[in-house]
This record gives C-alpha cells, structure tokens and sequence, in this order.
C-alpha cells in the first residue's frame, strides 16, 4: 500500500498524455447492456439515474465483484493482465451499505494510526476504535468505509451515494476530503440522486436508466425522477 | 459368537406395543404425530430387514466386487441423505457431487486405513468387517459433510456484505471468507468432539453395547468403541474439510470474487 503512494509521482507524469485514467469499453453484466465511458486521472464524473435502474452494478462490475464482459483499463492496462485483488486496490469501490466482519471498528483497519487524520477530517471521534461496529450509526459507517478505501491507495475510487445518510457539515467534510484527494490525481466515480451535489463535485455526468448508461452533455442537467 | 440371546417374532411384535403406546400419546394430546409415528416404525423394519437380507448374502459370498458395489451404493445414498438437508443446495451437479465425493474420499481413505492397518481381517475386504466399519464412519461423516456444507452457504449469504468489504479492500478470496470457512469447520467438527466426550458417561454406544448383547467382554467392545470413536474423528474431519473447501472454492472464483449465483434459492426447513 505504501509501495503505491510512492508510485503516485510516476503516475502523474503517464496521465499528462490522452490517456484516460481508467477506461470502460463495451463492459457488460447479465443485467447492464453494453457501458462505455473513460475518466481522466484528478476527474469525478457523477452517475445518477432512477433507483434500481443498474449504478451499483455499473460501479460492481467496474470493481470485478461481478462477472462481466469487455475491456476496462486503467492507464491503458487491461484488468485481466492482473488479479482480482490487484485490481480492486487500485480501483475502490465504497458500496452504499458498507459491509464489516469483525466485531470492533479498529479491526477493520490495518494502520489506525494512518487512519486517524483522515478519520478526524470526517468528524468521527477517535475513540470510535474501540466501538463495536453495531454502535456505528449509518453516516458514520459510510464515512469509515470511506476512509478504509482511502487507505488502500486506490487510483480510482467508485462512491455509491457516499453521503446520503449525512448531515450538511459531514457532506461537505467528505466533499473536501474527496477534492483534496483528487487534486492529488484521483479519479472518482460518483454515484447521486442529489443535482445539486452533482454539479458541485462533479465535472460531468453520466445517467443509468434500465441498466443502460448515457453521458450527458456540458454540465449536469436536471433529471427528471 | 459363543452367548447370545436369540430374537424370535413374537417377541419383536411384543416390543412394539411401545410404539404403538407413543402413537396412543400423540392421539390423546392432539400432536397429530401418529401417523408419522406408525410410517416410521413401518420403514425401519423394512428398510433393517432388507440390510439383513443384503448382508446375510454379502457376508455369504465373500466378493470384492459385491461389496465394492454395496459401499458405492451406501456414499451414493449419504450423499443423497446430506443434499437433503441443505437449505441452500450449490447448483447444478455440485449438489450432489460435492457431498458425495468428500464423503467417498473420505469415508474410503478412513475405512481402508483400519481394515489394512489395525483390523487385518483376511481377506481385508472381507464385508463382515468393511461394511459395518465404513457405516458407522459413514453415517457421523454424513453428519458433519452436511452441516459443515449448510452452515458454509448460510454464512456466506448472511455475511455477504463483510466478505465483498474485504474483497473490495483487495483481499484474495482466501483471506475475505476464512471467518466464514472457521465457522462452517467449527459447526461440523463440533459433534464429534461432544459424543467423544460423553461417551461412556452419558451415552453407552450402540456398537459397544451390541457387542456386549452379543457376547463379546466388555473389555474387548471397549477397544472396538475406541477404534470407532477415532476413526469416526478422522472421517468426519477429512469430509467436513474436502467439502467445506470444495464448495468454497465453488462458491468464489479466479479472479476472487464471491458468486453467490452458484447457489440455488433458500428451502424452507
């Protein structure tokens, strides 16, 4: 993990050329068609889409937790040239329900130290290490998922509605928490019901509607629901 | 065999008064059992008085083939008897093929180990011996393959979201499912460390005790009870392990993702 904070530098140098840090051609599920898109090194490009319409399995199969078919890179690298696990440190997937299997928050994380910062930054108390997971409130889980997901040092991170159980000041801590990184060259995929958090951290957007992706045009209109 | 009391009809018919005595109980107090009850009594006396006529005509003819044939046929029924009871069954073939081949596997590696080994019998497939010996082992690994198999699949399913969470975090399949892979050895394993621990306290084992009904000193069914118990250890251990790690490889695959799609719909009961 830190081998690849190291590499970040080298990273930046390979994403000043055209290509597209991570790059979807033709990806398809049993349930999504065909999906294209490409998203630059530093970019967030907003989904939304009605519920149910196939984001979490866009985000799922960009991930490999689900079968799927078709080329998906990342700085031009396709995925089936490394393993399932390679892949996914790379490229993070935050789902809208963090799942956790060991009893204590702390356990779920392999360097708390490193942690803590980022943890603070997100409004959570410290002691929260040592807090059984089922006292966790919803928002909180999401926003240590988060920062599990950070830790690994992913290139490319997709967000499934990161901030939908959260009050404004903890929306706004993880929309600063997530600028900070991507000025650092993350790309991120950020999955949305809310237009207005859409134009805010995202530069453009795509629409999910029965399991087929769209990208829109200029910036991120109104959809309608 | 030098003492032993012979059985005759009559007196079998007059030991089923108790029987008949439980299906009076279920009608008194409504359990609507009596049925099921007097069904069952029915079945065990065929199905045990079919066994005796198969093996008086095993144990007649002393013939590797026909004895192979019969223990193919009891992994094949076990096997049957352990996807019965999943709740979750793998799809496809795996459901059968995988409790089956644990328990052949292990049930054979068990059996052949004490007839070659400790028990010698000459010939060593003689059935008098590797029949008996492979169904007691048989019947515990039946036990342990199926619970070991319905506690894996119940787990994964219920515990899906923390084994994907750290698959997404970058864990191989290995690492992400091993609390799960704990859990369905630790349920398997389970009764066989309990019935070793009560046995001779609070249980008398049917094998001990028959041998003693049939003349045998106590002395002697005591070290056959022993045997048994370690044998029945190995091969519960041996199948709860191949299958529980068959159908966790079923239930992942190459490129570490869970795939739950290789399982069919939850039954009820």
């Amino acid at each position: 993990m830190t081998t690849q904070a190291a590499a970040l530098p080298a990273e930046r140098a390979h994403v000043q050329t055209d290509e597209p840090l991570l790059s979807v051609r033709d990806l398809r599920t049993a349930i999504l068609t065909p999906a294209s898109l490409s998203l630059s090194a530093g970019e967030c490009v907003a989904i939304r889409g009605p519920s149910g319409s196939g984001k979490t399995l866009l985000l799922r199969a960009i991930a490999d937790l689900d079968p799927g078919e078709g080329l998906v890179c990342l700085a031009g690298r396709d995925r089936t040239t490394m393993s399932g696990p390679e892949w996914r440190r790379q490229v993070g997937y935050v789902p809208a329900e963090p799942g956790w299997w060991a009893d204590t928050v702390g356990e779920h994380f392999t360097d708390w130290a490193a942690a803590s910062p980022t943890v603070r930054d997100l409004r959570i108390l410290e002691d929260a290490r040592a807090w059984p997971v089922t006292r966790l409130s919803t928002g909180e889980r999401l926003r240590l998922a988060l920062v599990r997901a950070l830790l690994v040092g992913p290139k490319v991170l997709l967000l499934d509605e990161p901030t939908a159980a959260l009050d404004p000041a903890s929306v706004a801590a993880v929309e600063t928490l997530i600028a900070a990184r991507r000025r650092a060259g993350l790309g991120v995929l950020w999955v949305t019901h809310d237009e207005r958090q859409a134009a805010r951290v995202a530069e453009r957007c795509l629409t999910v509607r029965g399991g087929q992706v769209r990208e829109e045009d200029g910036a991120c209109p109104a959809i309608s629901r | 065999m030098s003492s032993y009391i012979a059985l005759n009809y009559w007196e079998l018919a007059g030991a089923s008064i108790f029987v008949l005595i439980d299906a009076g109980l279920s009608i008194a107090f409504g359990l609507g059992m009596h049925r099921s009850f007097l069904f069952a009594a029915v079945r065990m006396v065929v199905q045990l008085a079919l066994v005796g006529l198969v093996l008086t005509t095993l144990f007649s003819t002393v013939s590797p083939l026909r004895t192979g044939l019969a223990a193919f046929g009891m992994v094949v029924f076990a096997g049957h008897e352990a996807a019965q009871r999943q709740g979750r069954r793998l799809a496809g073939w795996w459901a059968y093929g995988l409790g089956t081949g644990s328990m052949m596997i292990a049930s054979a590696m068990v059996t052949l180990f004490a007839l070659v080994t400790v028990l010698r019998p000459n010939p060593w497939y003689d059935p008098r011996y590797a029949i008996p010996l492979l169904g007691m082992i048989l019947g515990n690994c039946m036990t342990g393959v199926g619970l070991g198999l319905d506690t894996l699949t119940t787990s994964l399913v219920n515990r899906r979201a923390g084994v994907e969470a750290q698959l997404m975090l970058g864990a191989s399949r290995q690492v992400a499912a091993a609390p799960v892979m704990r859990e369905a050895l630790r349920s398997a394993l389970m009764p066989v460390i309990n019935s070793m621990a009560a046995t001779g306290v609070v249980s008398l084992p049917g094998m001990m005790t028959g041998q003693i009904l049939g003349g045998v000193p106590p002395a002697e069914a005591v070290k056959y009870q022993i045997l048994v118990m370690f044998l029945i250890a190995g091969g519960t251990g041996l199948g709860a392990v191949t299958a529980v790690l068959g159908g966790l490889y079923r239930l992942t695959d190459a490129r570490h993702r869970l795939r739950l799609d290789r399982l069919t719909a939850a039954r009820a009961g």
